[in-house]
């Protein structure tokens, strides 16, 4: 059915009739009319940020946490700009967003107009897809294939610049329909390739599981088949960063998160296993280490949606394009239907080689004294949220790292950061994206002081929207992840990793009206994190941590999986001058 | 801890398995490759090869479809056999790209290019242009007193022997079309 009505009002139907119900934006000049329409209706929310990079950080954590695209509005010029950050953050870590940018009027676009950029230009290489609308006609079909391209393959950001003429004008608005267009990814694999996997895993001595951000991307069903392919077989598994909560942490054949802080056995396992089944992940740098020493001896199989990230790092034996979801389903049918054979023998003595490595206790760690361990402030909160309906979001930084090696996530969609553009400031206004999407859940963001000051403007929109976000910052009064480096590859010259003037964050909290909480002594830990749990807004957590702490394991740059530092007695020449210009 | 006794794995046949070693040698390749015909999408091939790096010796793009507004773009490119596959793949990923062929895998095919080139000189050196230029069927597309315009199509070997031969006889100035390449038989 078609209808008339003007380009800002077929904004706010297109949003409607895709299933949005909140938007994150930043008002402007270009976008006013859009604003107009969006005042006159009551089925959107809007969230007005403080800076149009929080608006798409908040998107993308509302994407991450409900599994629905994460949606954006902002004005041209510098609300454009600001929220380019986003947008490459979204692209990197496969996130489904949709910006809304206003732009000049189209009689005025290539005229350095006020607040004129280019701003498909300037997003091109940072979106999946972009599209500068200049009818009102084409508005509406736009905006639907815009939803259709973030969403379907693999996911990722979309722009739709939207001048303010074709705003203003009347034309035909239609309902979405399935999608027409050509861009329609595979999602069923090929089945040889499948049943060529289901031989190798029948036959494998030591098979592993290396998950990535591809099952989260698939949706809970993927986990699920997961869960059941590995209790099935009882191969091992480990996930990268992206990938926490597909498989629990408190599952049987859990090995922990692998790469280069990831754990011990998880990377012993991953060098030394003759069959990698990789599902929805990478071959990331952080995971491969030295390519040439990568995993020697093993047959890689590869599942992904995306046929570039096939032979892209690491060449494989056995390529299966497809969502995991569909593979996954496929793959246990035929597993099923052969028999379900694996090389149950071996498998066990794979297992008690495997178990020797976790005998190591690579994370374990001693709170002595009177100054918090960073890792014991975690161990804590660990403790005392697991029983609560909680998401965790991160900033960027040894922090980070923490987080995923002494959190325990036990479900897909509760683990929300910024891995493959590696985002100071994702965090926090990520957290206020979660905490619309799940308004009655525990939403903690682990942060690192300097990440945190990135977006703190942010807590003007936590206090506006009444979202009780929790900030759980790590405070070493350092770059931490930075003076790690120096200290192990500079020769411990601290070049500006030391944040000088840092504010008073309980002050700080209190100047915005949120409630503040200091914490520096171990034996004040628990009740400081219970007096934030059960303060209803958001809280500041200014946990002042051991400023020198570094964070292990590690696997050094241009170092291979069994080269892993285990602590601080180890760094000693770790690093070679060909490590030490890799990031 | 104990010592792994690792045996190699076995490489098990794979999509990839044409070359089941990816050589380390610089080949040359000729894609076609249709797009929608939406603005930009000259910009996303061509900053997708500036982004990553790869190399482009020639690209050509005309309009091929009115009705289904499909162009064709010809990108003549060089590269490892496992940067050819990726360059392949990346441009599958961009939305409006439809098809990518690879015309140098894909069976055997004939590349053209079409180039003007202007000489100008006087006495024997221009009677020996206008012979080599009927040798390579060349034809005169413009002539004053002083110089000839020529116009040559060909193979882009073809075209830069015809320019190595002209240098000496008074080039001065070349513009070249770039190649358009279509697979033989159907
Ligand atoms: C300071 C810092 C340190 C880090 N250290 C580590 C570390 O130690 N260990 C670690 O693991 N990471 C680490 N990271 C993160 C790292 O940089 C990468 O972001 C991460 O490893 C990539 O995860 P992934 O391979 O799961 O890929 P993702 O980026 O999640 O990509 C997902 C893959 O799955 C595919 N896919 C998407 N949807 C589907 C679908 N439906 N079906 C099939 N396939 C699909 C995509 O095409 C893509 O190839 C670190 C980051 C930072 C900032
Ligand atoms: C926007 C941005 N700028 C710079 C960096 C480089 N960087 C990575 S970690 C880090 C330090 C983070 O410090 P903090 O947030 O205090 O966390 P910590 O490492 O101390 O836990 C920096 C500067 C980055 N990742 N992002």
């Amino acid at each position: 059915m078609t209808r008339q009505m003007t380009g800002a009002e077929m904004v706010v139907q297109a949003l409607i009739d895709q299933g949005v119900d909140t938007v994150f934006g930043y008002p402007g000049g270009a976008v006013l009319p859009i604003y107009d329409a969006i005042f006159q209706q009551n089925h959107i929310k809007h969230v007005l940020v403080r800076h149009e990079q929080g608006a798409v950080h908040a998107a993308e954590g509302y994407a991450r946490s409900t599994g629905k695209p994460g949606v954006c509005l902002v004005t041209s010029g510098p609300g454009a700009t600001n929220a380019v950050t986003g947008l490459t953050d979204a692209l990197l870590d496969s996130i489904p967003i949709i910006v809304l940018t206003g732009q000049v009027p189209t009689f005025m676009i290539g005229s350095d107009a006020f607040q004129e950029a280019d701003t498909v230009g300037i997003t091109r290489p940072c979106t999946k897809h972009n599209w500068l609308v200049k009818e009102t006609n084409a508005l509406a079909s736009v905006l639907h294939e815009a939803f259709h391209v973030a969403t379907s393959g693999r996911p990722g950001p979309v722009l739709v610049d939207i001048p303010k003429d074709v705003q203003f004008a009347s034309g035909n608005y239609n309902a979405p329909q399935p999608s027409t267009s050509h861009y329609q990814p595979t999602v069923k694999g090929d089945i040889t390739s499948i049943t060529e996997l289901v031989e190798a895993m029948e036959k494998a001595e030591r098979p592993l599981f290396y998950t990535g951000g591809g099952v989260i991307n698939s949706g809970p069903a993927a986990s699920q088949l997961l869960r059941e392919l590995v209790a099935a077989t009882n191969f091992p598994i480990t996930s990268t960063l992206m990938g926490l909560g597909a498989y629990p942490a408190s599952g049987d054949n859990w090995l922990g998160m692998l790469g280069m802080h990831g754990l011990y056995e998880a990377n012993m396992a991953m060098h030394g296993c003759d069959l990698m089944i990789n599902i929805g992940a990478r071959f990331d740098d952080r995971i491969t280490g030295v390519i040439s020493e990568f995993s020697p001896n093993s047959t890689k199989a590869h599942i992904d949606i995306d046929p570039s990230s096939i032979n892209k790092v690491i060449r494989v034996d056995i390529p299966i394009v497809g969502d995991v979801g569909h593979v996954l389903e496929d793959l246990m049918k035929v597993w099923k239907s052969r028999g379900r054979k694996t090389n149950s023998a071996a498998v066990a003595n794979w297992w008690s080689q495997i178990k020797e490595w976790q005998a190591i206790e690579c994370l374990k760690f001693t709170q002595q004294g009177k100054v918090i361990k960073p890792q014991y402030a975690l161990s804590r909160l660990e403790a005392l949220t697991k029983n609560h309906d909680r998401y965790i979001t991160t900033e960027v930084g040894q922090h980070q790292m923490w987080a995923a090696q002494y959190l325990g996530f036990e479900d897909p969609n509760r683990w929300m950061t910024s891995g493959g553009l590696g985002t100071m400031g994702y965090g926090f206004p990520a957290s206020i994206g979660v905490q619309m999407g799940h308004p009655e859940s525990l939403v903690i963001n682990v942060a690192g002081e300097a990440s945190w000051l990135m977006n703190m403007q942010e807590l003007g929109t936590a206090m506006q929207y009444n979202l009780p976000v929790k900030q759980f910052i790590l405070n070493n009064e350092r770059l931490g992840m930075v003076r790690q480096w120096q200290e192990l590859l500079h020769g411990e010259r601290y070049s500006s990793s030391w944040s000088e003037s840092l504010p008073d964050f309980v002050k700080l909290a209190e100047a915005f009206g949120a409630k503040g909480i200091l914490c520096s002594d171990p034996d004040d830990l628990d009740e400081a994190i219970m007096e934030m749990l059960n303060h209803d807004g958001p809280v500041l957590f200014d946990c002042l941590v051991e400023k020198h702490e570094n964070c292990f394991p590690m696997i050094p740059s241009g170092k291979a999986h069994n080269e892993m530092l285990l602590g601080d007695a180890d760094t000693q020449g770790a690093i070679d001058a060909k490590g030490s210009v890799l990031v | 801890m104990s010592d792994l006794n690792l045996k190699k794995g076995t490489s098990a046949k794979s999509a990839y398995n044409l070359r089941p070693n990816f050589s380390d040698i610089v080949e040359r390749h000729t894609l076609a490759v249709m797009v929608e015909n939406e603005p930009g999408v000259l910009a996303r091939v061509i900053g997708l090869f500036a982004g990553r790096g790869y190399n482009i010796e020639s690209l050509t793009v005309a309009e091929v479809d009115h009705e289904g507004k499909l162009s064709r773009i010809t990108i003549v490119t060089t590269g490892t056999p496992q940067v050819i596959e990726q360059i392949k793949a990346q441009l599958g990923r961009i939305v409006t790209v439809h098809d990518v062929h690879d015309l140098t895998v894909e069976g055997p095919s004939v590349e053209r290019e079409l180039a003007m080139f202007k000489v100008a000189g006087d006495g024997d050196k221009r009677v020996e242009a206008l012979r080599l230029a009927d040798i390579f069927r060349a034809n005169v597309v413009d002539s004053t007193l002083k110089n000839f315009v020529f116009e040559i199509t060909g193979a882009p070997e073809k075209i830069d022997a015809f320019a190595d031969l002209m240098r000496p006889l008074g080039l001065v100035e070349v513009a070249r079309t770039g190649v358009a390449a279509l697979s033989r038989g159907i």
